[in-house]
């Protein structure tokens, strides 16, 4: 017994030498070389196999379609980008990963639960996919495309999605990770926003509505605000499919509220800024990220003017010069128009890790065909550490949290930073706090 | 006689379990559940009224939710009028009455979208407005009378389930077509700068809009009642709601009343098209299907088939769902109570259908739909 304890335990540390060998080697070479540690017969999940000549085949499960698809569009349009630059350049030329081109097999995620399901099941089901770029709501997610494409062991990597719960202890799946913020740092920012100099509120409202990411926004607000002193008169919540909200904004104007913080999606936030300029012109309306596109100018006309909407600070990067002397005029180029909401940015940096991690595990068969497995893939954009990108340093936690110092910015309509915005269209606040800061 | 004779025998308990049987055991449910409803509702709006919460309800708003409620269903019962008229003919529901309403909505929006523009919608309102009414109920009229001549004529004899059947995919068909057109996304309708703003009545402040609304809607309701009892017209849509045979007989063209009911429909359906678009800005390609199933639900509360009936069940709704939850589930300490309308307005629905099968002014007898 005790001569095969110590004949595993050899074993053992021999493998891990090999392993870290096999890494620095890897590293050393930049290539494809490493990973030769890797059994894909055996190991957890398996591996991707990519044939001589044929494409790695990336998922998208982002909203195209329907009154979100400015959302989703204006993020595959980041990760084309990103397939684009892979040859240095935005050329309009896309570049190859080890030799190999990008394919995208693009699923829409209806900015729901239904829509997750079903598109996480068809990407699931699709035993070429490396990876997934998604999904842009966070309902789409939560509990739905998270948990299928986790059992199957594909990386579900989202650009957009923001909801707490996503990345908390207890309801984080395995290969979830996103490069969007958290919202309980948005939900603080906004929070301090609203009781600083340039509102200077004492009482708010908010209305959710069905959504996760409603509700995880305005939970961390009002779990913020009451920190900081302020008093929430009112938490109403809505349907999203509804038309009428008169009675609502008659029942939260009743309390009197200074402000009104509705992070609600476009359709139903168009609504609502338009109702409420009759019913509580004065009450200082604010707005999060999942409304702030150009749809929702385009629905309200001047009825937005003066409404707050919170979203990362695209201005922070436009002191990048990378992100506004070459990535902006780079999508106005590809796509002809300015960007149409706000996560673009966050799906390029999204394509990039994955790309790069691909170069880290991916073994090179030597006769072009190559081997990526799923669970060491999933590893490598865990590890990510310290990573440039457009929206900033991306270090992921362990929990699946790649954007962990994020700076927030308040645009006032109608400065808002998407195609039809005009004006000033810079922060008019700002703030960066990192996960460990807040509530 | 063996038979009879041995009956006394049985007979004994037979009376027993008849007399049981024969007691009203509907009518005791009925007025149990009465009393229940009764006493959830008074018990409700005295825990609302007492509650801490109610120290912000003023009188004003309650009066302000009343008048939300009736706006909205102003143009719920005008679309309603529609189900209505068309069921009292021809015993037929029209699943794609509220496509008809969309259709009209839709299409002024391209005018009012220009008229605002171009300045002309503020500067000469009531002209622009009446343009853009006009398109809309010229449009409405036009796909109401299509479907009536394309889905409904043909099979005017056909068992009473094709004709419902066809009527939903031709709401399909014309949903899907707008969406086709003019893509998913929601469009801004404009609004007349002068129905902006809030104005005070009596000390409450109301939207001027709604009160726009309210107008144009009980003005439109009165010339159609005049229409249908004053008119000879009006008065062979009633013959051939009453007896399509008979009607005939008497020299009645069949057929071209039907076709002046669906018209008189699609002109309600168009304005309040309008009216929708201007009070809630926006209109989308499923404006219609959400709004259409709000209105046929008042014109059954309200008793399909009656005129009077789908004007009282679009006004009921539209005042039961802005005022009845708060009024009543806020006192027994449910949060967020507005997400309820719905469910609160369906629940009444069911209740009123089980006292009065037939709706609120209807004949009282179920019908089959």
């Amino acid at each position: 017994m005790t001569t095969s304890r110590w004949v595993t335990f050899t074993v053992g540390v021999l493998a891990l030498a090999l392993v870290s060998a096999g890494c620095s080697n890897d590293s050393s070479t930049g290539g494809a070389s490493g990973g030769g540690a890797v059994d894909c017969a055996s190991v957890q999940f398996g591996c991707v196999e990519v044939a001589a000549d044929a494409p790695i085949n990336l998922g998208t499960l982002l909203a195209t379609s329907g009154d979100n698809a400015d959302l989703g569009t204006d993020s595959l349009n980041g990760v084309k980008l990103a397939i684009d630059h892979l040859d240095g350049t935005f050329d309009q030329t896309d570049g190859q990963v080890l030799g190999h081109d990008v394919k995208l097999t693009n699923e829409d995620d209806l900015c729901s639960a239904d829509g997750g399901q079903a598109g996480g099941q068809a990407l699931a089901a699709d035993d070429s996919i490396v990876a997934v770029i998604g999904t842009s709501c966070s309902s789409a997610a939560l509990g739905v495309a998270d948990t299928i494409l986790s059992q199957k062991g594909v990386l579900l990597f989202s650009p957009s999605n923001t909801n707490p719960a996503l990345t908390a202890e207890g309801t984080h799946q395995p290969f979830y990770a996103r490069t969007a913020h958290n919202d309980r740092i948005q939900g603080a920012i906004v929070a301090e926003f609203a009781a600083g100099d340039m509102v200077g509120a004492k009482t708010a409202a908010t209305i959710a509505d069905e959504s996760p990411y409603t509700q995880g926004l305005t939970a961390a607000f009002e779990a913020n605000w009451e920190n900081a002193g302020g008093t929430v008169t009112d938490s109403e919540q809505i349907n999203s499919e509804d038309t009428d909200f008169k009675p609502v904004l008659q029942t939260i104007a009743a309390t009197n509220p200074d402000v009104l913080y509705f992070p609600v999606f476009v359709s139903a936030c168009s609504l609502i800024i338009k109702q409420a300029k009759d019913i509580m012109p004065d009450t200082t309306k604010i707005v999060s990220d999942g409304c702030l596109s150009s749809d929702t100018l385009k629905n309200t006309g001047d009825s937005v003017d003066g409404v707050y909407a919170s979203s990362p600070d695209l201005s922070a990067f436009q002191s990048n010069t990378a992100y506004a002397d070459e990535f902006i005029p780079a999508y106005k180029d590809a796509f002809g128009t300015a960007p149409l909401s706000v996560f673009h940015a966050h799906a390029y940096d999204a394509a990039n890790v994955i790309f790069q991690a691909i170069q880290q595990v991916a073994i090179d068969n030597g006769d072009g065909t190559l081997s990526i497995p799923r669970q060491a893939l999933r590893d490598a954009v865990f590890a990510t550490s310290g990573y440039d990108g457009l929206t900033g340093t991306i270090t992921c936690t362990p929990l699946g949290d790649c954007a962990t110092d994020v700076t927030i910015g308040v645009f006032k309509a109608p400065g808002w930073p998407v195609e039809g915005g005009s004006g000033n269209q810079k922060a008019v606040f700002t703030d960066t706090k990192s996960l460990e800061d807040v509530l | 006689m063996t038979i009879a004779e041995g009956a006394p025998a049985t007979s004994v308990a037979d009376v027993r379990l008849s007399t049981f049987e024969r007691l009203p055991w509907r009518r005791i449910i009925l007025v149990l559940l009465a009393i229940v409803i009764v006493a959830v509702t008074t018990i409700g709006i005295y825990k609302t009224l007492t509650s801490p919460e109610a120290a912000n309800y003023s009188g004003e708003f309650w009066a302000q939710l009343t008048v939300d409620g009736l706006s909205y269903g102003a143009i719920l019962s005008m679309v309603a009028l529609g189900y209505s008229m068309v069921y009292g003919i021809l015993r037929m529901i029209n699943f794609a009455h509220g496509e008809v309403f969309m259709a009209g909505g839709f299409a002024s929006f391209f005018f009012a979208n220009a008229y605002a523009k171009s300045g002309f919608l503020n500067s000469n309102t009531v002209v622009a407005v009446l343009i853009v009414m006009t398109v809309s109920v010229l449009v409405s009229v036009g796909v109401a009378l299509l479907l009536e001549r394309v889905c409904y004529r043909p099979l005017r004899n056909a068992p009473r389930l094709v004709p419902l059947i066809t009527a939903i995919g031709a709401s399909l068909f014309i949903q899907n077509s707008f969406r086709g057109f003019f893509g998913p996304q929601s469009y801004g309708y404009p609004r007349p700068s002068s129905l902006n703003g809030q104005v005070p009545i009596l000390g409450v402040h109301v939207n001027k809009i709604d009160i726009a609304v309210l107008v144009v809607a009980v003005v439109c309701m009165l010339v159609l009642q005049m229409f249908v009892s004053r008119t000879k017209t009006g008065r062979s849509m009633r013959a051939v709601a009453e007896d399509r045979e008979i009607a005939s007989l008497m020299g009645i063209d069949v057929d071209r009343t039907i076709a002046i009911t669906f018209a008189v429909g699609g002109v309600l359906a168009g304005i309040a098209g309008v009216l929708f678009g201007m009070t809630f800005q926006q209109i989308q390609f499923t404006s219609g299907f959400t709004l259409g199933i709000a209105a046929f639900t008042a014109a059954v509360l309200g008793g399909i088939g009656s005129i009077g009936g789908a004007t009282l069940g679009g006004f009921l709704i539209g005042v039961l769902r802005a005022v009845g939850p708060v009024l009543i589930l806020t006192g027994f300490g449910i949060p967020s109570v507005h997400s309820l309308n719905e469910a609160f307005v369906f629940l009444v629905l069911v209740l009123v259908l089980v006292f009065r099968p037939g709706g609120l002014l209807g004949t009282g007898e179920a019908e089959k739909v």
